[in-house]
């Protein structure tokens, strides 16, 4: 072994321990942690707490499509659902304050994308992930499916409202 | 000595050889004619996938917007199964026999089984092509469960696994019998150990996939009720990623070859790179939690642990390698009387020679583009940012493209001369080919990336949403991105098809290769280097030391403006 060699393996493994104790140093300070909770649980029973959320909350409709705008109590179970193509229902959030969000589909695979904001989850059937999430800025953000869901993928598009 | 293997023995005696009259290696006819049609094979699946390719890139340049939505699903789907298994798995068929055979100057082991082989691969390649083109297996590369595709389509894939693990098997085969009957001295040659990696990962590799892929198959006949989505996943990409292991495996194999062949150069120290070969076959497998990091239902320690393969320990497999090659090729160059400064080395270097470029180039955008991004991506918090969007593409066209392809073809012009006996026709052609190429797919790569730093989505047809009921704007510069993207996909497409002209073209209508080609246009500086065990001797390496100096910069920097992006996202947890 020559010495260059052994200074450039040295100095790549410490570089190895530090980006494994990076992730592990972030569960610890860093704000931005998946959960680890999740539930099986079938498509008709998330479909039921999610209506019967949106029953309790529903503030409006947007605008032309009949699309229940959900304004849940801070601090509360909000549910979203994926399913063929569409997210359900529109949530409208307090900045600020946190929420218990719960994701599940009602059939294939599909991505929660929410923009700008760039938070990337993946939504399976028969799972409910659930993770708190606090909104940090008001605004309108896009919740684009990411995971490719057939012909209507591209139309796949939900909404969060974030109000002060 | 029992009386089959003797059999075998004289057989081997009998079989047909020719002696190179570039490296003085016997090469059996049999190992070369299916050196060939693997090769063959695997570029005209290039070229298809290839074609495919540009007609995504068009249609995601939002100016363009080519191809209507069903049929760019459609084009994507068959995109992703002609190169990322068809043209890559076809040519590593051909670098596993070729790697055994040639470099190890011995006879194919059951070249019957190795054309059963590759008849299954082909008949699983087509039958899943053609599932694809008819339009009812739109399910992406990925076919994630529970969307459906065709049921031959499923086959298809089993077929060609089964094929290529008949290969694998070859390919062990012929290292006992060159063991047996002593056709090199001491160890094997690094070029055969790297390929005997990327064989020992793809048995893996081809394991997991005929676990998930036999179980669809038989639910998409209906034989079997359901399949767990996540299961699914976690064990897809036991295949899905342990593959792009043997392309890593392959590829870098194929960097140390050309540089010993084209110029002579021996690894800094053998055992280092055997070790980082290792390194390989112990921790890569883990990586298919990559793919599981935006999963519910798995624990962070299980994230944790496997995403960095135990402690990063694959990539510091490739970051030795990283060192090693362009070392390799420094203290060759330095040996050969280019030792003025510290980057004369690298001035005098072989630009013009496209097998050298193609290496190069592959070496360093490997690195850069393709490495770098796929530690920040496989992050485990990182990760969130990034999950299927563009940047998932960009990252994996820097590792599978300019890594494994530019390699590959980079090692074609040498398998041309060299196996197929043909002078390269246009050489002014095949020389800008590696750099058309590279630059193409550089720019996709980072554009793509770029887009998805911003959140665009990947695998999608229309990022204005226009017919959606709800809407979102993704911001301008995302689009201008795209516009990019296209516009080096483009870049991208020309470069391959340069490729595949001159490929094809050399082989219809090259000049064969015979003693006076040999003696005016030689394409082999040192063959010794390539099949034989050693290493290079004292040495010094400042340009090197330079060159990873910048890259180890880059990768702290880049990394932790990542962590620096993650913290500005809404808190979770």
């Amino acid at each position: 072994m020559h010495w260059p060699e052994i200074i450039w393996i040295s100095i790549a493994f410490v570089w190895g321990l530090v980006m494994f104790l990076a992730m592990i140093y972030w569960h610890i300070e860093g704000e931005q942690n998946l959960s680890n909770e999740a539930y099986r649980i079938t498509p008709d029973a998330f479909a039921e707490k999610t209506e019967a959320m949106a029953e309790a909350y529903t503030v409006r409709e947007e605008g032309e499509t009949g699309i229940p705008v959900v304004h849940p109590p801070p601090g509360s179970e909000v549910y979203m659902l994926a399913r063929l193509w569409e997210w359900c229902p529109i949530l409208e959030l307090e900045k600020g304050q946190s929420y218990r969000l719960h994701l599940s589909s009602m059939d294939w695979q599909h991505g929660f994308s929410l923009q700008p904001t760039n938070i990337n989850l993946q939504v399976h059937p028969n799972y409910e992930m659930v993770l708190t999430i606090t909104p940090t800025e008001t605004g309108v953000f896009g919740v684009v499916c990411n995971e490719f869901c057939g012909i209507g993928h591209h139309d796949m598009v939900g909404r969060i409202y974030v109000v002060e | 000595m029992s009386a089959t293997t003797a059999e075998d023995v004289i057989a081997g005696i009998e079989e047909k050889y020719r002696t190179c009259l570039d490296t003085g290696l016997k090469v059996y006819e049999k190992a070369e004619t299916l050196i060939k049609i693997n090769a063959v094979t695997a570029v005209v699946f290039l070229a298809v996938g290839g074609f495919f390719g540009v007609l995504v890139a068009l249609t995601r340049w939002p100016a363009v917007h080519l191809l209507p939505a069903e049929l760019f699903y459609l084009v994507l789907t068959a995109h992703g199964a002609a190169v990322l298994l068809f043209w890559i798995i076809f040519f590593e068929i051909a670098v596993l026999y070729f790697a055994s055979a040639i470099i190890l100057n011995c006879r194919l082991a059951a070249p019957k089984v190795a054309w059963l082989g590759y008849v299954l691969m082909l008949v699983g390649s087509l039958l899943a092509t053609v599932a694809v083109l008819q339009g009812e297996s739109s399910v992406m590369f990925t076919s994630y469960v529970p969307m459906q595709a065709a049921p031959n389509f499923y086959l298809g894939l089993i077929l060609f696994a089964v094929g290529a693990l008949l290969g694998c098997f070859v390919f062990f085969g012929t290292l006992v019998i060159a063991k047996e009957e002593g056709t090199y001295e001491g160890s094997i040659p690094l070029v055969t150990f790297g390929a005997l990696t990327a064989a020992i990962i793809a048995i893996f590799t081809i394991a997991s996939g005929a676990i998930i892929l036999v179980p669809t198959w038989l639910w998409s006949l209906g034989l079997i009720s359901e399949i767990d989505s996540v299961t699914y996943k976690l064990v897809w990409w036991g295949m899905g990623h342990s593959s792009q292991q043997v392309n890593v495996s392959a590829q870098v194999s194929i960097w140390y070859v050309i540089a010993a062949l084209v110029l002579g150069a021996k690894p800094l120290s053998e055992k280092v790179s055997r070790t980082a070969f290792l390194l390989y076959i112990l921790f890569l497998q883990l990586a298919c939690a990559h793919h599981m990091l935006a999963e519910p239902g798995i624990s962070s320690e299980w994230k944790v642990f496997n995403t960095s393969y135990a402690f990063y320990l694959a990539v510091l497999g490739s970051m030795i390698h990283g060192m090693s090659v362009p070392g390799a090729v420094e203290a060759a160059q330095r040996r050969r009387g280019f030792d003025k400064g510290i980057f004369g080395w690298l001035r005098h270097a072989p630009w013009s020679n496209p097998a050298f470029s193609g290496m190069a180039l592959s070496v360093v955008l490997f690195g850069f583009l393709g490495g770098i991004s796929g530690v920040v991506l496989g992050t485990e918090q990182i990760n969130l940012l990034m999950h299927n969007t563009l940047y998932v593409p960009g990252h994996f066209h820097a590792t599978v493209v300019l890594g494994t392809t530019l390699a590959f073809m980079a090692i074609t012009y040498l398998v041309v001369p060299l196996i197929f006996r043909r002078e390269l026709i246009w050489p002014r052609m095949a020389q800008w080919q590696p750099y058309v190429f590279a630059i193409g797919v550089a720019g996709t790569s980072l554009f793509m990336m770029g887009a998805g730093t911003l959140g665009v989505s990947r695998r999608h047809w229309d990022i204005t949403f226009s017919e959606a009921a709800l809407s979102f704007d993704y911001p301008g510069m995302a689009f201008l991105m795209m516009g990019l993207n296209g516009i080096f996909g483009v870049i991208a497409g020309i470069g391959g098809l340069m490729f595949v002209l001159v490929v094809v073209g050399s082989l219809l209508f090259g000049k064969p290769r015979g003693a006076a080609e040999v003696k005016a246009n030689p394409v082999v500086a040192g063959g010794e280097a390539a099949s034989t065990y050693g290493s290079e001797g004292t040495l010094k390496l400042p340009g090197t030391i330079t060159l990873v100096s910048i890259f180890f910069l880059a990768f702290v920097l880049y990394y932790f403006i990542n962590w620096k992006f993650l913290s500005e996202v809404w808190p979770l947890s």
